[in-house]
C-alpha cells in the first residue's frame, strides 16, 4: 500500500446525530445572533449600497490619518471616515490610505470639483500623494443595487430549492435550503461583527456560497439516495450516517482543495479582494459544517417517506418528478 | 469492457489541444497586445505600415492564435459611468417646436376660435387659449390632424398626439405611445453620439451600453479619469446661431417675448439677449475642425450643409453690421459682428480657447449634439498602476493556489493525483482559451474565480477517485473500479455542478461590473471542469490502463 495522505481515515463510524442537539442549537443561536446583528450594530455597507465616495491615496510618506482629517476638515463634506490599508504584498515606502465621502443629496455622484477639492488638499500636506482609485456613487443607484443583490441571493436561493425539489423530495430542498440560509446569514453575521466592508462582491460571494454548500450537500444527498434504495431496512438515522461516513473522505478533500486555494488569494491576492476572499472562506467553512450537522438533520426531523419502491412514494405529492 | 471510441478520445484530445494553444497569447500579453494593435493601424492605413508598426507586428507570428482575455477597467485602470439621460428633455423641445404648428393650422380658422395664444404649462404639455370657445371641436380637429401615427412595434394605429379641451383651452400632450417611442430614440441618439465622441478620441476597446430604460453605461479603459471622460461625453454641444437683441450686464433683465438672456462664456458679468429660435442651428454642420484664427490664437473652424449655408448666407447679407451669437449649451461664446455677407457656409468660431478646449469642442461639434441632458449616477476611475498591483497579486496568487492544490492532490491520491493535475491544467487552459475567443473580459473578481474554480475543480475528480477506493475494496479489478467509479459518481457530478451553474447564471443575469466578470469565469470553470474532469481524466487512466495493464492499482 503506497502512503496517502489521509485527513480522514479510511472507514470511519462517526454518529453525526449524537450531539445532534448540540450543534442544531448552536446553528439556530448563531442564526438568531446574527439577526440581532444585523439589525443593531448593521451591516457596514460600501458606497455600492448607500452612495458616496471613496478615495484610495496612496504616498511614499507614512498615512498620518490625523493630518488628512485635519486637511479635509475645511471643506464641508459631511461624513468622513479615513482607514489605512496595509498588506503584505506593498513595497516598503507603499502607503496606502482609504477616505470615504458620504452621499449628498440628489441623485447624483459626488462632484468633480469635491473631489479635485479633496485631492488638492491632501496634496498640500503630502506632496508625494496620488489617487490609483476614486470611486463614487449616487444614492439613486445605490438603492437598486441593494433590492438587485438581495434579489440575486434569493433568487439564487429559490433556484437551488426547486432543483433539489425535482431531483430529490420535498425534505431534502427543505434541508438544503436551511443549510443554505445558515450559511449566509451566519457569514453576514460575522460581517457585521468585525465591520467589514459589505459591498457589491461581497453579495457574489454569498451566492458563490449558496452555490458551494449547495454542492456539498447535494453529494450527500445523492449518496443517501442511493443507499435508500440499497438498504430497505435500514433505519433512516444509521442511514444517514452511514452516508455521511462514506462521503466524509470527499467533503474534508474537496473542502481543504477550496480552502486551500482561497487561503492563497487570501494572503498574497491583495487588499482590494481580501473581503470577498474572506466571505468565501467563512463559507467554505459553514459550508461544510452545515453539509454534516444542518441538512441531514432537518430532513430527519421531517423524515423521508419510504415505500417499497423507493422515490415513488405514495403519500408525496411531489417526489414523482424525479428523473 | 469497453473502451472509449476512438472517436471520441480524437474530439477530447483536439479540444486540449486547441484549449492549449489559444490559452498561449495571453502568457505574452504585451507583445500580442501590441502585435495585435499594429495589425488593426496598418489595416486601417489600407496596407501601409511605419516601420514602429512593422516591428510590433513581428513581435509574434501571424499563423499563431492572437486573441487575447479583455482586461476589465479594475485590471488595466480606467473610467467607468453611469449616466441617465434626460429623457423628458426632449418632450419640451418636441412642443416647442409643435407651437408654430399649431398656430398655423388654427390660422384658416380665425373666423370661428378668434385669437391663439401660447398659456403657460408644464414642459411637456401644450396648452392654447382661444379666444372664441365656441370653435373648439373644429379647433381639437385641426390639432389632432398634426399628429401622425406613431412609429414604433407597440404603439402602432396610435396618434403622437394626445389633444384635449380644458375650458377655453387645448391641451396637447405627446401620447403616452409616442412617449415612449421618442425615449427609445432619444437614448438610441445618446448612444450614438457618446459612442462617436469616444470613438474620435481615439481609445482602446471601450464598452457603451444601454442599461435598463434610460441609462447609458460607458467604460473606456486607459483614460486617465472619470472627469475626463465626463467632460468629453457630459457636455450637450448644442451649437446654434442666433440673432442678437442686446448686451447687458443686468442677470435679472427680462428678455421679452420669443427672446431669452443668455450668459456669455469667457465675460463674466456679461449678459445676451439673444432671439430664441437660431438663424443656423448644429444640426446643420457637416464639419468641424481645430485651427487657429489671424492672430494665431485657437479657434475651431465649421462648415455648413448646404440648406446650412443658404440660411447663414441668406442672413448675413440682410443683417450687414449687427451682431449674432455663437450659443454653445445656453452660453453665448462669442457674438461677432457681421462684416460682409458670408456665403460659403463655412467661418470659424473664437473664443478664449486653449488647444485642447478647441480640440475637443471641434470634436464635440462633428459628433453632433446629444438630444438629452445626462446626470451621472455612478463614476469610477481606476489607476493603471493599481490595476498592474491587482494583476501580480492575481497572477502570484493563482500560482501558489495551483501549486497547494496540485501538492496536496498529489500526496492524497499518487498517481492518480497527478492524473487529476493534469485535468486542472488543462481546465485552466480552458477556461482562458474560452474566454479570449469569446472577446469576455477579465475581472479582479473574475481571477478569484477562476482559482476558486482550481479548487473546486479537482472535487469531480475526488468524487470519482473516493468512488474507485470504494470499488477497489469491494475486490473489483482495475478496470471495473474505474469504470463503476466514473459511472456512478457521474450523478453527483451532475447534481452538485447544475447547482453552481444555476447561481452563476443568475449573477450573471442580476450582477453589473465586475459581478458579471466572476459570474462568467465561474460558470464557466464549472463547465470546463465537468469536461476535464470527466473525459479528460477518463481517457488518460483508460490509457494509462491499457498500457500498463497493471493486475492491481493503488488510488
Amino acid at each position: 500500500m503506497a502512503w496517502r495522505l489521509r485527513l480522514v481515515p479510511e472507514k470511519t463510524n462517526i454518529d453525526f446525530f449524537k450531539i445532534q442537539w448540540v450543534t442544531f442549537g448552536a446553528s439556530v443561536a448563531a442564526m438568531l445572533l446574527s439577526l440581532v446583528l444585523i439589525f443593531t450594530m448593521g451591516l457596514n455597507f460600501g458606497i455600492d449600497f448607500r452612495g458616496g465616495t471613496t478615495i484610495r491615496t496612496e504616498s511614499t510618506n507614512a498615512v498620518d490619518v490625523g493630518a488628512y482629517r485635519q486637511a479635509l476638515q475645511g471643506l464641508d463634506l459631511g461624513d468622513v471616515s479615513i482607514t489605512e490599508v496595509f498588506d503584505p504584498s506593498f513595497a516598503e515606502n507603499q502607503h496606502v490610505a482609504m477616505i470615504r465621502l458620504s452621499a449628498k443629496e440628489g441623485d447624483e455622484s459626488v462632484t468633480p470639483e469635491t473631489i479635485a477639492e479633496v485631492e488638492a488638499a491632501l496634496q498640500q500636506i503630502d506632496p508625494s500623494i496620488s489617487f490609483p482609485a476614486v470611486e463614487s456613487v449616487g444614492p439613486k443607484v445605490s438603492q437598486e443595487l441593494i433590492t438587485s443583490a438581495l434579489l440575486a441571493v434569493l433568487a439564487g436561493s429559490a433556484g437551488i430549492l426547486f432543483y433539489v425539489w425535482v431531483r430529490f423530495e420535498w425534505q431534502f430542498a427543505v434541508g438544503t435550503v436551511a443549510a443554505l440560509i445558515h450559511d449566509v446569514l451566519v457569514t453576514v453575521g460575522i460581517f457585521v461583527l468585525f465591520q467589514i466592508k459589505f459591498d457589491l462582491t461581497i453579495v457574489a460571494a454569498l451566492l458563490t456560497i449558496l452555490g458551494y454548500s449547495v454542492n456539498d450537500t447535494v453529494v450527500i444527498f445523492d449518496r443517501l439516495r442511493e443507499n435508500l434504495a440499497k438498504y430497505k431496512q435500514m433505519p433512516l438515522r444509521d442511514m444517514m450516517n452511514l452516508t455521511a461516513n462514506e462521503t466524509l473522505s470527499r467533503t474534508i478533500m474537496t473542502a481543504t482543495t477550496t480552502f486551500l486555494s482561497l487561503m492563497a488569494l487570501f494572503i498574497f491576492g491583495g487588499d482590494v479582494i481580501r473581503g470577498f476572499v474572506f466571505a468565501m472562506l467563512l463559507g467554505v467553512v459553514l459550508g461544510t459544517y452545515s453539509t454534516l450537522y444542518m441538512a441531514k438533520n432537518i430532513v430527519l426531523m421531517l423524515g423521508v417517506d419510504r415505500g417499497d419502491k423507493p422515490k415513488k412514494s405514495v403519500k408525496s405529492d411531489f417526489a414523482d418528478v424525479d428523473a | 469492457m469497453e473502451s472509449m471510441a476512438l472517436w471520441k478520445r480524437i474530439l477530447i484530445l483536439l479540444i486540449c489541444g486547441w484549449g492549449i494553444v489559444a490559452a498561449i497569447p495571453n502568457l505574452f500579453y504585451g507583445r500580442v497586445e501590441r502585435h495585435n494593435d499594429a495589425v488593426a493601424a496598418i489595416e486601417a492605413a489600407g496596407g501601409v505600415a511605419t516601420p514602429e508598426q512593422e516591428a510590433a507586428r513581428a513581435e509574434w507570428p501571424g499563423f499563431l492564435p492572437s486573441a487575447l482575455m479583455n482586461l476589465g477597467l479594475d485590471l488595466r485602470g480606467g473610467a467607468h459611468l453611469l449616466a441617465e439621460v434626460k429623457v423628458e428633455d426632449v418632450y419640451k423641445s418636441r412642443m416647442d417646436s409643435l407651437w408654430p404648428e399649431v398656430r398655423d393650422a388654427l390660422r384658416p380658422l380665425r373666423d370661428q376660435v378668434g385669437a391663439v395664444r401660447r398659456a403657460p404649462s408644464p414642459d411637456d404639455v401644450l396648452r392654447v387659449t382661444l379666444e372664441n370657445p365656441a370653435g373648439m371641436p373644429a379647433a381639437i380637429e385641426a390639432v389632432r390632424a398634426l399628429g401622425s401615427s406613431v412609429m414604433s412595434l407597440t404603439g402602432i394605429g396610435q396618434s403622437t398626439l394626445d389633444v384635449t379641451a380644458e375650458g377655453n383651452d387645448i391641451v396637447v400632450r405627446l401620447s403616452d405611445a409616442e412617449k415612449q417611442a421618442t425615449d427609445q430614440r432619444t437614448i438610441q441618439q445618446s448612444l450614438e453620439i457618446i459612442r462617436r465622441r469616444v470613438d474620435e478620441a481615439g481609445t482602446r476597446e471601450p464598452t457603451i451600453q444601454r442599461q435598463g430604460e434610460d441609462r447609458i453605461l460607458i467604460q473606456v479603459p486607459g483614460i486617465g479619469s472619470a472627469q475626463e471622460l465626463k467632460a468629453l461625453i457630459g457636455q450637450t454641444a448644442k451649437l446654434s446661431f442666433n440673432a442678437v437683441v442686446s448686451r447687458t450686464t443686468d442677470a435679472g433683465a427680462s428678455p421679452g417675448a420669443r427672446n431669452v438672456l443668455l450668459p456669455s462664456m469667457d465675460e463674466p458679468g456679461i449678459y445676451y439677449i439673444v432671439e430664441d429660435a437660431p438663424v443656423v442651428s448644429g444640426e446643420d454642420l457637416v464639419d468641424a475642425q481645430p485651427s487657429f484664427d489671424q492672430n494665431g490664437r485657437p479657434a475651431v473652424s465649421f462648415r455648413f450643409d448646404t440648406t446650412g449655408a443658404r440660411k447663414f448666407g441668406d442672413y448675413t447679407a440682410a443683417n450687414i453690421g449687427a451682431p449674432f451669437a455663437i450659443v454653445l449649451d445656453g452660453e453665448v461664446i462669442s457674438a461677432p459682428v457681421i462684416q460682409s455677407h458670408i456665403p460659403g457656409g463655412s467661418g470659424i468660431i473664437t473664443g478664449n480657447f486653449s488647444v485642447e478646449e478647441s480640440t475637443r469642442l471641434a470634436v464635440l461639434l462633428r459628433a453632433g449634439a446629444l438630444p438629452a441632458e445626462m446626470t451621472f449616477l455612478e463614476e469610477r476611475t481606476i489607476g493603471p498602476e493599481l490595476g498592474q498591483d491587482s494583476i501580480d497579486a492575481g497572477r502570484a496568487a493563482a500560482l501558489i493556489g495551483m501549486i497547494a492544490v496540485i501538492a496536496y492532490m498529489i500526496a492524497s491520491y499518487g498517481m492518480f493525483g497527478v492524473f487529476a493535475n493534469i485535468a486542472l491544467a488543462i481546465n485552466v487552459a480552458l477556461i482562458v482559451a474560452v474566454l479570449s475567443a469569446i472577446g469576455a473580459t477579465l475581472t479582479l473578481p473574475g481571477i478569484a474565480g477562476i482559482v476558486l474554480t482550481m479548487g473546486m475543480a479537482v472535487d469531480a475528480n475526488v468524487l470519482i477517485f473516493e468512488r474507485m477506493r470504494e470499488e477497489l475494496r469491494s475486490g473489483s479489478n482495475p478496470r471495473r473500479a474505474m469504470q463503476q467509479g466514473f459511472d456512478r459518481a457521474f450523478s453527483a457530478i451532475m447534481d452538485s455542478n447544475v447547482t453552481g451553474l444555476l447561481t452563476a447564471l443568475i449573477m450573471f443575469w442580476l450582477g453589473s461590473g465586475p459581478v458579471r466578470g466572476f459570474a462568467v469565469t465561474l460558470g464557466l470553470g464549472i463547465l470546463t471542469s465537468m469536461f476535464t474532469a470527466v473525459y479528460v481524466t477518463r481517457l488518460i487512466v483508460e490509457t494509462y490502463l491499457d498500457w500498463k495493464r497493471p493486475k492491481t492499482i493503488v488510488v
